[in-house]
């Protein structure tokens, strides 16, 4: 079970690692028929199937395995691993007082594992790119021995029994911290009876054992490590082989592993040399078997083109969409790295191959940066509790799965090569409750995992959970009837709010007076205190309007009823939003949270006041879009003492007309916020926005939030950060600071190459974010990722994931359109494909071919730029009112890459046809998969219906003369005509063609954290326009259709 | 006359090279983390219109005794100098921007602005200094 968990947990077993360029051999056809051939060549469902990870997926790809160097590879399916526990190990062990942790003793189980690994390990490598069969891949070895391959399993909290594990006791097996009753030391042989749980400080190792002490057996094992073909800078898990056994193995035990060490046995040895005691230079790695990964590709680039490397006329084909969703490209690194890397959801690189130096970046013409969703929900997450968390000790870095043990006593850190010692604690392996196999703890298994930390990690006592709500009450605003809603949500999700006994909460409402409400405890109810002096706000009561929810339960749902009715006859049109905002801050800055602040106009009094900027008039005509940067730097001052303090705001706009959001959403930018914006939010005039704005704020009161965080992006030595992208400040050179931090949000970085990484194999990096969850922990989530340099320009193709470009193109021309222009912008997109497709051209194709040539992994690049052109953020010619257009910009640089994506390219599916065939099986519902169409009017035919997936909108267009039993099977309506110009609702019916589209509706909104209405419109419907809008491929009265625009940058490549 | 006037600019430019140095200092202060953005930036905004008036004056300094050369050599970094006061965004707080300033390489381009500035200042220095001993 655990296995399986895992695996799904680190997205081994799932498709975009399954399906990758280096490794697809469907993708050998030629290309497709003509333009508009219907059925493309590269089916990318074939190769999403379920791929046996065995040894035979690296033979069929085009990166032929290496024969294997030696034949001294031990197999991890030696019969001396079912050897039964040894004494002699603890004769050896010292007095315990030798043990810096003196009252700790070492538990029975001890016994078991370490000299198996000792001997076991030493060569069980995949050093060899490409695989070498057996070893490259464990996991389908037919019965892998439980100690030479521990069970994956998560730990901590999701640690659950294990069947793996010797003793019956297992199941109850926790990874705390908390010491343990141990057995004395002395009972060496006893069943590991009482052994509950697992202590980091408990296990003392015995420090005569290893390096330390000269064991002739350990240098007939070195021996050929050093002179063999064994890079010890080479990462992965097989490398950090122990080879150095315990000093009183037993003879016999020697012999047993004899017979597959046979090789090993017969090299030279050197004694006189201590190999691991001067790791050797980079220099020497380069001669070693690693450094066959980038010739390696370049010999089989030569014999055969990988997939993501065919070249597609996108002239001549039109359908280029593949079947599903769009799968990243696999990194090409070694199975076993590859299957602990990080999964492509969480951690992302616009380019999988890294090339080795910053000009041969800059002749490939592609952004190098990295995409981030550090605290994405997940469904599996290790959690380690230990005293000490092992870093490196000059970069910090967290001990990963790429580091390189070097031997059992000391690891090299992945990122500046410096080398640690691997402290006492980090012996004990927790999963195998087995000691002296550091690189299986789950620290070294795991590429995303979170810690529990310590208090060195603490600044001050962890704050509680606060919450306050900042909320419009004049007129316009109580017009609008928001507060019903807001209100309603805070009382049915009062305790469904994440915190501990010590949540707190408050309330400020504003209109050209700030409110403030006691709630302080003892009073029969709600007391309001206003301060009409806002221009020097003051706290009237502060310590009574920030109370305890729990205790204060009642007085707060008192007000949260009484709120909607307080205001109803008000006359106050005026707003002091940036006084109420300045007493929000002072309110919250003694413990730091979070602020909700909803608000419904232009603010008009007090600080922060702004006048419109907005000429309507000009939204379509204007050559180029002005007031996209902040008018006032009000709000961006009040978000950096925020963020100083620790307070997040949140920005909810509901407005008809324009607020400004270039201003105000400087309040959530700068203090790592969201935005949420409703535009003609209305309760009788907008219901489906209504029904939108509470769904979200569901979800935004429920969802997980990390208090006072911060985050740090490490990369390799040589690799250095230079711009980022995102709702945060930017502390220092790569720390960010996140006084709150949420599920949904993304991050993206820009890197650059300042030091060439000619002697590396692979870089990596690490997003590591410290945060205090709801219940007042200190916790540590760090992920990590790892990807091959190379210094070909065609490998560096091969690597190019296409959507992660894309977004962080999107990012980039945002911050281009606020510094200087929308129009440089624009211009800058285009260019980008333009420069890379000529790249391509010039540099890595070698027959000339006429028309426009793309690798089949850059296929989608130019529609993809082209859709960036015609998105509401960057689109020209088109009444885009201002702020739906800086909505969209914010949401470009802070929505996770999924969804970015969804905005950017819609998906189009046919939906009166649905069938079960191919469809998703998702906790007994079954959900039907139609395939992706193009976004062209061509594809929608007049007797269907289809379904456009715009991200935050869902469209369901009706054909005239659509299938009558769709009409009444799934909308429940006689015919066309009977179709509502407003619709936002599937009815409920019990037919199957309704659960159909119903469960598929269900699963799309299930995939993202806000919640998309659903428009069914027709052709006399007024949403038909901005339907219409996302049909990029075709032309519009000021943008180019695909077709043209690929003319354009075929003019443009030729050149 | 003559003298008092390289005197002054001496004096004048002794207290820009002084700034040039205290911007260089801060900034890679900033590189190695040692402090926080907010506080670097808020550091040298505070310096920044001292520093156009410095050289503003000194730019003055020579029109007025109409040293002609000595004035082209000033006049293109006065210049430099309030036009990048005046085309600071609205938006932001000031040419240095807390919340930019590690972002696309400003960090650096600024590091660069002040060596160069730096360089100029010591050219300006020996020459007024040559100016005011030939005198």
């Amino acid at each position: 079970m655990s296995n399986t968990d895992f695996s799904s947990q680190n997205g081994a077993g799932g498709p975009p690692y399954a399906n990758g360029p280096s490794q697809n051999p469907v993708a050998l056809q030629p290309p497709g028929p003509g333009y508009m051939a219907h059925q493309t060549p590269y089916n990318p469902m074939q190769a999403k199937g379920p791929m046996p990870p065995g040894p035979g997926l690296y033979n069929s790809g085009p990166y032929q395995p290496i024969p294997p160097v030696s034949s001294n590879q031990a197999l991890p399916g030696q019969p001396m691993l079912k050897r039964p526990p040894m004494g002699p190990q603890h004769s050896m062990t010292p007095p315990q007082s030798a043990s810096p942790n003196p009252g700790s003793r070492i538990p029975p189980a001890h016994a078991t594992p370490p000299p198996v690994s000792a001997n076991n390990y030493q060569h069980a490598p995949a050093w060899q790119y490409g695989g070498t069969p057996p070893m490259g891949a464990p996991p389908s070895m037919g019965a892998p021995p439980p100690m030479a391959m521990p069970p994956l399993r998560p730990v901590g909290n999701h640690m659950t029994s294990s069947p793996s594990l010797a003793t019956p006791q297992a199941s109850s097996a926790e990874y705390r911290a908390t010491p343990p009753v141990f057995h004395n030391a002395m009972q060496p042989l006893g069943p590991p009876t009482s052994l509950q749980g697992y202590t980091q400080q408990g296990h003392m190792p015995t420090p005569g054992n290893g390096a330390q002490v000269p064991n002739s057996f350990d240098h007939l094992e070195m021996g050929p490590k050093m002179a063999g073909p064994l890079p010890p800078q080479q990462p992965g898990p097989p490398t950090r082989h122990m080879g150095l056994s315990y000093p009183s193995l037993p003879p016999g035990y020697q012999n047993t592993s004899a017979p597959p060490n046979a090789a090993t046995m017969q090299h030279p040895v050197q004694p006189s040399t201590q190999p691991y005691s001067h790791p050797p230079p980079y220099q020497q790695l380069s001669a070693g078997p690693a450094q066959l990964s980038p010739s390696l590709s370049g010999l089989s680039l030569q014999s055969q083109t990988p997939e993501a490397l065919r070249v597609v006329n996108l002239l001549q084909e039109r359908n280029l969409l593949p079947l599903g969703p769009v799968t990243p490209p696999t990194p090409c690194l070694p199975q076993d790295l590859q299957k602990i890397n990080c999964h492509p959801e969480v951690f992302r690189s616009t380019l999988t191959s890294i090339p080795q130096t910053q000009s041969l970046l800059n002749k490939a013409k592609l952004p190098l940066g990295l995409l981030l969703h550090p605290f994405k929900d997940l469904s599996q997450l290790p959690v380690v509790t230990s005293s000490t968390i092992v870093r490196c000790r000059s970069c910090r870095t967290y001990i990963n799965p790429f580091v390189t043990f070097l031997d059992q006593r000391r690891w090299k850190c992945n990122l500046c090569y410096r080398v640690n010692d691997v402290p006492e604690e980090f012996m004990y392996n927790p999963v195998s409750r087995s000691y002296g196999e550091p690189h299986k703890r789950p620290e070294v298994q795991n590429a995303t995992l979170e810690f529990i930390a310590p208090s060195e990690y603490m600044l001050r006592p962890p704050q509680p959970a606060v919450y306050l709500i900042v909320l419009d009450v004049s007129h316009n605003a109580v017009e609008t009837g928001y507060l019903d809603v807001v209100c309603q949500s805070l009382l049915e999700n009062i305790n469904a709010l994440p915190g501990d006994s010590r949540t707190k909460i408050g309330f400020i409402t504003f209109d050209s007076t700030i409110h403030f409400y006691n709630l302080q405890e003892g009073l029969s109810q709600p007391q309001m205190l206003i301060v009409s002096d806002i221009e020097d706000i003051f706290l009237p009561t502060p310590d009574s309007l920030l109370v305890n929810l729990n205790e204060c339960k009642e007085l707060v749902q008192d007000l949260l009823r009484s709120l909607p009715q307080m205001f109803g006859k008000t006359m106050e049109t005026q707003c002091a939003l940036g006084p109420a905002l300045q007493a929000a801050f002072k309110l919250l800055s003694a413990t730091g949270g979070r602020v909700s602040v909803f608000q419904t106009q232009l603010p008009s009094l007090g600080v922060g006041a702004l006048k419109s900027r907005e000429d309507p008039n000009q939204r379509a005509s204007a050559k180029d879009i002005q007031h996209l940067s902040p008018a006032t730097d009000f709000y961006k001052k009040l978000a950096l003492d925020c963020s100083g303090q620790q307070v997040a705001v949140d920005l909810f706009l509901l407005s008809s007309q324009y607020c400004d959001l270039a201003s105000l959403g400087c309040i959530s930018r700068y203090s790592a916020g969201s935005v949420y914006y409703y535009p003609s939010y209305h309760q009788q005039h907008n219901p489906a926005g209504v029904e939108c704005f509470q769904k979200d704020l569901k979800r935004y009161l429920t969802r997980k939030i990390g208090f006072e965080a911060v985050m740090r992006i490490r990369c390799s030595k040589g690799l250095s950060i230079h711009t980022f992208h995102g709702n945060f400040f930017v502390r220092s050179t790569d720390l960010l600071s996140l006084p709150n931090v949420n599920p949904d949000a993304g991050f993206a970085v820009q890197m650059s190459i300042e030091e060439n990484l000619v002697d590396m194999q692979s870089v990596s990096f690490q997003a590591a974010l410290l945060y205090t969850s709801s219940k007042g922990e200190r916790r540590i989530r760090v992920h990590t990722m790892c990807l091959p340099v190379v210094n070909s320009l065609s490998d560096i193709f091969a690597g190019a994931d296409v959507q992660a470009i894309t977004c962080l193109l999107a990012s980039m021309a945002v911050d281009r359109s606020v510094t200087a222009s929308l129009s440089d912008a624009r211009d800058a997109m285009t260019n980008a494909s333009i420069d890379s497709l000529t790249s391509f051209r010039t540099s890595v194709l070698t027959i000339q071919q006429p028309g426009l040539l793309a690798p089949a992994c850059l296929r989608l690049f130019p529609l993809y730029i082209l859709a960036l052109l015609k998105q509401k953020a960057f689109r020209t010619g088109t009444s885009t009112r201002l702020d739906d257009r800086v909505f969209a910009m914010c949401q470009l640089k802070y929505q996770p890459l999924a969804y970015v994506m969804l905005m950017i390219h819609p998906a189009l599916y046919r939906v009166d046809d649905l069938t079960d065939e191919g469809a998703l099986n998702v906790s007994e519902r079954t959900i039907p998969q139609p395939r992706v169409q193009q976004l062209s009017v061509e594809k929608l035919s007049r007797d269907g219906a289809f379904l456009m997936d715009a991200g935050s909108v869902i469209y369901l267009w009706i054909g005239r003369n659509c299938n009558p039993n769709f009409l009444t099977q799934v909308l429940g309506l006689p015919n066309y005509a009977a179709v509502p110009l407003n619709m936002n609702m599937l009815p409920e019916l019990d037919t199957a063609e309704s659960q159909r589209t119903r469960a598929f509706v269900g699963w799309l909104r299930e995939q993202r954290p806000f919640f998309p209405i659903l428009h069914v419109i027709r052709d006399e419907s007024p949403l038909k326009a901005s339907f219409l809008q996302n049909m990029i491929e075709d032309r519009t009265e000021s943008a180019l259709s695909y077709y043209e625009f690929l003319l354009h940058i075929q003019q443009q490549v030729s050149k | 006359m003559e003298a008092a006037v390289f005197i002054l600019s001496l004096v004048d430019c002794c207290a820009l090279i002084f700034l040039a140095v205290y911007f260089i200092i801060t900034l890679s202060d900033l590189e190695c983390d040692y402090i926080n953005a907010r506080a670097c930036c808020s550091k040298l905004n505070r310096w920044v219109v001292p520093e156009l008036v410095g050289q503003a004056l000194a730019t003055v300094l020579m029109l007025v005794s109409l040293h002609w050369f000595v004035f082209l050599l000033n006049l293109p970094v006065a210049t430099w100098n309030m036009y990048r006061v005046w085309k600071v965004p609205m938006g932001n707080m000031g040419v240095f921007d807390p919340t930019e300033i590690h972002n696309r390489g400003q960090l650096k381009s600024h590091m660069k602005e002040s060596m160069i500035k730096l360089g100029f200042h010591l050219l300006c220095f020996f020459i007024y200094l040559y100016s005011s001993v030939c005198v």
